[in-house]
């Protein structure tokens, strides 16, 4: 279990850009954290990461502080950030370094089958498209088996074909292991696909406003009834926490507002 | 599926078209660079053979070339090129191996670089000529001096090209180092050096052509052997052709020595995303 215990952070020039965060993430399940921006989510991702130190409050995995980057917490970032200088297989491997050199081979080569890039493996980073890239991405933060993935805002320089796409193959891959997944994001139509709750921030200082249980089976279809009522309760969430007026339950909404910044 | 089939007949048409102009400008390419110098030696070689000149301040090509093979066979020419080879060598590897080491230091030490930096470009200000009365009083006229001034001209370019490319490592890419926790050594290893490795190469031959630059210098002001000093001989004894003789070997070497770093490099920056690449040059 992920704990999040008052997790507050104050950057050096007096922003105060989250503030007594407090949540408990049981294992394998997935949070969707949204909210308008500044309001703190990469803040605490990267407190969560180790990445970044906490100004007060504690991150415990399994009665562990997080204090520096844990071998059982991966991240995936908005970018696919590959190192240009290793082929896409040697990129998958990088987090294996310490594995005997047969077992790492046999590791990535299961990975770049799953994630359908089995041909790339000898290709350069630069010869990827896109999405291809950010696979690749996720095949690296998933080959080490972490207990903690954690994904900020990863498809969102994606098209939304290839967005969608990589929703479905990211739930796919999830299901192998069952890490718990904590993904940060801008798309209300992302968080009700992938989440099982979506914890809904409010801006300054950055803290936690409402958490909304997406009580949806899997695979979910986007189009069902029950799909979109989910989604209007997740942007009704999001634009009190804005100070919004809300607008009746019932009007109608353009397809724009599914795609909420 | 019907238009599937005249949609691939264009695409391989395309293809074929746009193979046969890169054929073609492979050797084109060449070519075409050396039109204007092969025109011009031809014609003054012609100009002097009918008479008009007498080619005395301007030999022509068959001139010098003559000149090079007299200077081969004497046995002469070798022990020229092994000296100011030599020299270069032994400059150019002090010189990288000192701004490797300084120019490394300041860009990972923020403290070292507020320390050094400032003090290291205040020289760099210096013309490294100006440097060369002091070297003969400290070293000596002999090879210490020219050596030391080589270094100099070496070691500037390569100092600023080390710290300016770990300076401007990617803070992204460190952070994903970081979250697979790498100690320092590995973060040097496997993710610092391979960024840099680009930048390098440049400072690396930007630094051998000042190293090229300098060996002249040292040999001009006094030396008994090296490709310098058949310039100067052949100013004192009038002899244009043996001058133009060692200017075309030192062009020669020059670019050997470049290439020689290009291709020991090209291995290791095949990942490059490059624009010379994408022209297929």
């Amino acid at each position: 279990m992920l704990a999040l215990d008052r997790v507050s952070k104050t950057y050096p020039n007096g922003v105060e850009a989250l503030a007594r965060f407090s949540a408990e993430i049981r294992q394998g399940e997935i949070i969707a954290i949204i909210g308008g921006s500044g309001c703190g989510k990469s803040t605490l991702l990267r407190a969560i990461a180790g990445l970044d130190r906490a100004s007060s409050g504690t991150v415990t995995l399994d009665s562990e502080a997080i204090a520096s980057p844990h071998a059982k917490i991966g991240i995936i970032f908005q970018e696919p950030r590959l190192l240009p200088w290793l082929s896409v297989a040697d990129n998958i491997g990088f987090g294996l370094a310490d594995l005997p050199a047969t077992e790492r081979r046999a590791k990535v080569a299961r990975a770049l089958e799953r994630v359908g890039l089995a041909d790339k493996a000898q290709a350069w980073p630069r010869e990827l498209s896109g999405g291809q890239a950010q696979r690749v991405a996720i095949a690296r933060a998933l080959v080490p088996q972490p207990e903690v993935l954690l994904l900020d805002e990863p498809f969102s320089a994606l098209d939304a074909f290839t967005r969608r796409d990589l929703q479905d193959h990211l739930l796919d891959l999830w299901a192998d292991t069952r890490p718990t997944l904590i993904l940060v994001t801008h798309d209300v139509d992302e968080a009700v696909v992938l989440a099982d709750r979506v914890l809904v921030m409010r801006p300054r200082p950055g803290r936690l406003f409402d958490h909304i249980e997406i009580n949806l089976g899997r695979p979910r279809d986007r189009n069902s009834p029950l799909f979109e009522t989910f989604k209007r309760s997740v942007l009704t969430s999001l634009d009190r926490s804005l100070d919004r007026n809300v607008p009746d339950r019932d009007a109608t909404q353009g397809p724009g507002q599914a795609m909420w910044w | 599926m019907i238009s599937d089939a005249p949609a691939r007949q264009q695409t391989s048409d395309t293809a074929e078209s746009a193979a046969a102009p890169s054929r073609l400008s492979r050797y084109a390419r060449p070519v075409l660079g050396l039109l204007l110098p092969v025109t011009l030696a031809l014609g003054w070689e012609l100009v002097v053979w009918s008479g008009w000149s007498n080619g005395r301040l301007v030999p022509p090509p068959s001139r010098i070339f003559a000149t090079i093979t007299e200077l081969a066979r004497s046995g002469e020419l070798v022990r020229h090129i092994t000296a100011t080879l030599w020299r270069v060598s032994l400059g150019f590897a002090f010189g990288v191996v000192a701004g490797t080491l300084l120019g490394a230091i300041s860009g990972y030490w923020s403290l070292a670089r507020r320390l050094l930096d400032p003090t290291v470009q205040a020289l760099r200000a210096i013309p490294s000529l100006a440097w060369v009365p002091l070297f003969i009083l400290w070293l000596g006229i002999f090879e210490t001096s020219k050596i030391a001034l080589i270094a100099v001209g070496v070691f500037f370019p390569v100092y600023l090209g080390v710290m300016g490319a770990i300076l401007s490592v990617d803070r992204k890419i460190v952070e994903v180092g970081r979250t697979f926790r790498l100690s320092g050594f590995a973060m040097i290893r496997r993710i610092l050096l391979p960024a840099v490795l680009p930048a390098y190469v440049v400072s690396l031959r930007v630094g051998l052509g000042l190293g090229w630059m300098f060996v002249v210098a040292a040999e001009l002001i006094g030396a008994s052997e090296g490709l310098g000093y058949l310039l100067l001989d052949g100013q004192q004894l009038g002899k244009p052709a043996q001058i133009l003789a060692a200017i075309v070997i030192f062009a020669i070497l020059g670019k050997l020595t470049d290439w020689l770093i290009e291709i020991a490099s090209a291995p290791f920056l095949r990942w490059q995303d490059a624009f010379s690449r994408a022209k297929g040059a």
